[in-house]
């Protein structure tokens, strides 16, 4: 929670140094502080409230980061300073929020200081350099570039605040968490940073009247991403209800495949798995079980890790095939296939989905103090059956969310 | 499609002549050589990138050449990726002539319409709300000529009749292409600003971003429609019904749910609702499914729990919307006699009385393994008969007017994306009953 509380605090400090600096020396220019000002609080009132994405409002935070790196307008120099910059970014997305507050949405806070803090970082590191006439000897398209570098520092900085924002708040390790949001400014990340720069600069050329007629590019970008989002959410929905039908034909217990998903999306992300293999590894948890369908008779309660080998490996082997019929990526089919096979064989996505389905088999045979059982049993395994590695990991998983058994859906 | 047919390659023909008349007056003009350089070479890395890994063409750099060269030379920008772009269907040079002529006469026509309102002088002194006006004028100028020479090349080559060729072209890419437009505009005013080429470059990246985004869309909910196809096709193979039931009852679905006026996106819903309405059945043992005798009474109880199983399944998935409500009262009966629940009336959802017509007329005129198919008249009239104690008279009736009017061509659809039915002719208001 330390980490939490360091980024809050800061926040905070800086917005309250802004906001004093700001009423000591007042707002210079106001038409193009509100100009942004009104850009960002729109872009605030269309963020998602969605489930997790990574960049929820890219128009807020493109406007904000282009008035942080605003240098003239219209070829007439601006005048506006750091804590300037700071407290309009600040005002306007808490305007923009209101709404999101009133509709029971929860706060938004780690966004809000997050953003104080990057577009801080780049009205510092932008503004009284430029206010001193450092930079009028770059010109033109050195200028341009000095931008960008600008931004993709900022961008930098943003994804590490990020990264430690998360780690604090879920306890996931902070490795894989910084390189997904790193990769994650390749995506939609780059073009936040490149349509700030180049809202900046076309204000600086052609006046105010760039920002709404830039906006409309960006806001395509966002309607594309919101939709990939969505498609996204229906096809894990339809996934889990397919892996349901083992449950409802009976041959497995109630809930099973959410619980084997979630545990090994947990130890996935122990283990540092990336964003796209923890997508196969839910995929192939929730339908490890899918080839029992296949079966004419159901394995009692749906125990798969208590049958011989050749068995299981038949099983995988049909449900393998199933996955492949359903035009699911084909890699969530191998997992499926092989999560049967000796441990040194397998990919690390199919011994996970395997510990973990053992674990959860035997924790719910064995009552009360069954997971330490589970655990103990899987430890002692034949050291082929389950990777260690991966064994050692659960325990930490488990260990960290306290050993209880998870309540059937 | 193997013969081009010869009209079609005049057609080609002429309008590659037309852009060369355009290009002609080149030498005369003092193009900026290398602008023209720099912006064809990125049309043709945008077009490499773009168009080929995820489909689609890419306007703004092209836009960008016609608000920023003379009418000659941006006509040239789209030559080299034409020429070096790779083309999978034969004639290969046939096709190529063509991707770089018609281009070409739309950018020629932007650039000129462009250049007649003194958008040029706007994009250099950033004249703003006013520069607007030329660019607006340019993209509506390269919509019309891309749609014109489209709506031709379909007629000539497929042999679409004219009329038909051209409905819809126009008004489906406007909205696109300005905005486009607008990024292209951008992209020239700052590449005749201090700033220069570098800032202009900048543009691009949130379009390239864009346009990736949504082919990654579109490759998401293909691999959705092929999840929800597979989990039909299960059901098919384990019942041993004749292939394709459910796809047909989805089909039944929608022709009654148009001739009762509902929107399109209740439409929709009603499809899914026939496709999956016996998606349920994955949870009933295969042996009671193809048994061929009569049924003890405790197997048929396992049967007829497959509409709750159903639901059970698809209970979570949210798009599905009201279909989930149809595919556990598929089996109600008007009368009160029917199961899980035994609704009478209108307690029964109007979907479910859909879906149970739509089931009934199918599984009437197809062959099963107990019973040969039976013409469509005589399952209509079965209907009728039934209409009132088992099913809904208002579908029986709907049904039997979209079946006098489009006929019943069940599409062998087993292969297909289920949303890929052709839909019949759109049923265009008229509810009143037609003449049989």
């Amino acid at each position: 929670m330390t980490a939490l509380r360091l980024i809050h605090g800061s926040a905070a400090l800086v917005a309250a140094a802004a906001l004093a600096v700001t009423f000591w020396s007042g707002i210079h220019e106001r038409g193009v502080g509100l100009a942004f000002g009104v850009l960002i609080a729109v872009g605030e009132l269309t963020r998602w409230s969605g489930a997790q994405v990574r960049q929820a409002a890219p128009l807020g935070t493109a406007g904000s980061l282009s008035y942080a790196l605003l240098g003239a307008d219209a070829g007439q120099p601006t005048q506006h300073d750091a804590p300037q910059v700071v407290t309009i970014v600040l005002a306007a997305s808490l305007l923009g929020g209101v709404p999101h507050i009133w509709c029971g949405r929860s706060p938004t806070l780690d966004h809000l200081a997050r953003r104080v803090l990057t577009v801080g970082f780049a009205a510092v590191c932008f503004q009284p350099l430029y206010n001193k006439g450092v930079f009028t000897q770059w010109s033109g398209p050195a200028y341009a570039v000095l931008l960008v570098a600008l931004l993709v520092l900022t961008a930098l900085c943003d994804a590490v605040l990020a990264a430690a924002l998360a780690h604090s708040r879920t306890r996931w390790p902070f490795g894989p968490l910084l390189r997904d949001e790193l990769r994650g400014l390749l995506g939609i990340g780059s073009a936040v940073c490149a349509t700030g720069a180049v809202m900046a600069l076309a204000v600086a050329v052609a006046g105010l009247w760039a920002l709404p007629v830039f906006c409309l590019p960006l806001l395509l970008t966002q309607l594309s991403v919101r939709r990939y989002a969505a498609v996204r959410a229906t096809y894990r929905q339809t996934i889990a209800s397919l892996a349901r039908a083992t449950e409802i034909a009976g041959y497995t217990p109630a809930g099973h495949a959410r619980r084997v998903a979630a545990l090994s999306l947990a130890v996935g992300r122990d283990l540092g798995l990336t964003e796209a293999e923890l997508t196969v590894l839910e995929y192939a948890a929730l339908m490890h079980d899918i080839g029992q369908l296949s079966l004419v008779d159901p394995v009692p309660a749906g125990a798969t890790a208590a049958l011989p080998a050749q068995e299981q490996r038949r099983i995988a082997l049909l449900g393998g095939a199933v996955v492949r019929q359903t035009g699911v990526d084909a890699a969530v089919a191998v997992v499926v296939e092989r999560q049967a096979d000796p441990c040194r064989e397998q990919p690390l996505a199919a011994r996970i989905v395997r510990a973990v389905n053992a674990y959860e088999e035997k924790a719910r045979e064995a009552g009360s103090d069954g997971p330490l059982r589970a655990l103990e049993e899987l430890r002692l395994a034949t050291a082929g059956d389950y990777a260690p590695e991966v064994v050692e990991s659960l325990a930490r998983v488990l260990s960290r969310d306290c050993l209880t058994l998870p309540v059937a859906g | 499609m193997e013969a081009v047919p010869a009209r079609a390659r005049g057609y080609v023909a002429c309008v590659a002549l037309l852009a060369v008349l355009c290009v002609l007056p080149l030498p005369a003009t003092h193009a900026p050589w290398w602008a023209l350089a720099l912006l064809a070479a990125l049309y043709a890395a945008c077009e490499h990138v773009v168009g080929r890994r995820l489909g689609g063409t890419f306007y703004p750099v092209l836009l960008a050449g016609a608000f920023l060269l003379p009418p000659a030379a941006a006509a040239l920008v789209p030559l080299p990726a034409a020429l070096f772009a790779r083309v999978e269907q034969r004639p290969v040079w046939l096709r190529r002539v063509w991707r770089a002529a018609q281009p070409s006469l739309a950018v020629w026509a932007a650039a000129r319409v462009h250049g007649a309102l003194g958008g040029r002088d706007a994009v250099v002194g950033c004249d703003f709300p006013y520069a607007l006006v030329p660019a607006g004028a340019a993209v509506l100028a390269f919509c019309l000529v891309l749609a014109a020479l489209d709506g031709g090349i379909l007629a000539t080559a497929e042999h679409v009749p004219l009329r038909r060729a051209w409905r819809g072209l126009l008004s489906r890419s406007l909205a696109p292409v300005a905005v486009h437009g607008l990024a292209g505009l951008m992209m020239a005013v700052l590449w005749r600003s201090p700033y220069g080429p570098v800032a202009a470059l900048l543009v691009l990246l949130p379009m390239c971003v864009s346009c990736w985004v949504f082919a990654q869309y579109h490759r998401e909910r293909a691999a959705h429609q092929a999840t929800i196809r597979a989990l039909v096709q299960a059901v098919d193979i384990k019942d041993g019904y004749t292939r394709g039931h459910s796809e047909r009852v989805g089909q039944a679905s929608v022709m009654i749910a148009r001739e009762l006026g509902m929107d399109d996106e209740r439409v929709e819903v009603l499809r899914f609702a026939g496709i999956l309405h016996d998606v349920g059945k994955l949870g009933v043992p295969t042996r009671l499914l193809r048994k061929d005798g009569p049924l003890t009474p405790e197997e048929r109880r396992i049967i007829e729990l497959h509409p709750e199983y159903g639901h059970e399944m698809v209970r979570g998935i949210s798009f599905l919307g009201e279909a989930r409500t149809a595919i556990l009262h598929h089996h109600e009966r008007l009368d009160g006699s029917g199961y899980p629940y035994g609704l009478a009336g209108g307690q029964i959802p109007e979907c479910a009385r859909v879906v149970a017509v739509a089931d009934a007329f199918d599984a009437m005129t197809s062959t099963r393994s107990y019973s040969r198919a039976r013409p469509v008249e005589t399952a209509v009239t079965e209907l009728e008969r039934c209409a009132g104690t088992q099913f809904d008279p208002r579908m029986v009736a709907a049904l039997a007017r979209a079946l006098g009017r489009h006929g019943w061509h069940p599409a062998v659809t087993a292969d297909e994306a289920p949303c890929g039915i052709p839909a019949q002719e759109p049923v265009t208001g008229s509810r009143s009953g037609a003449p049989r």
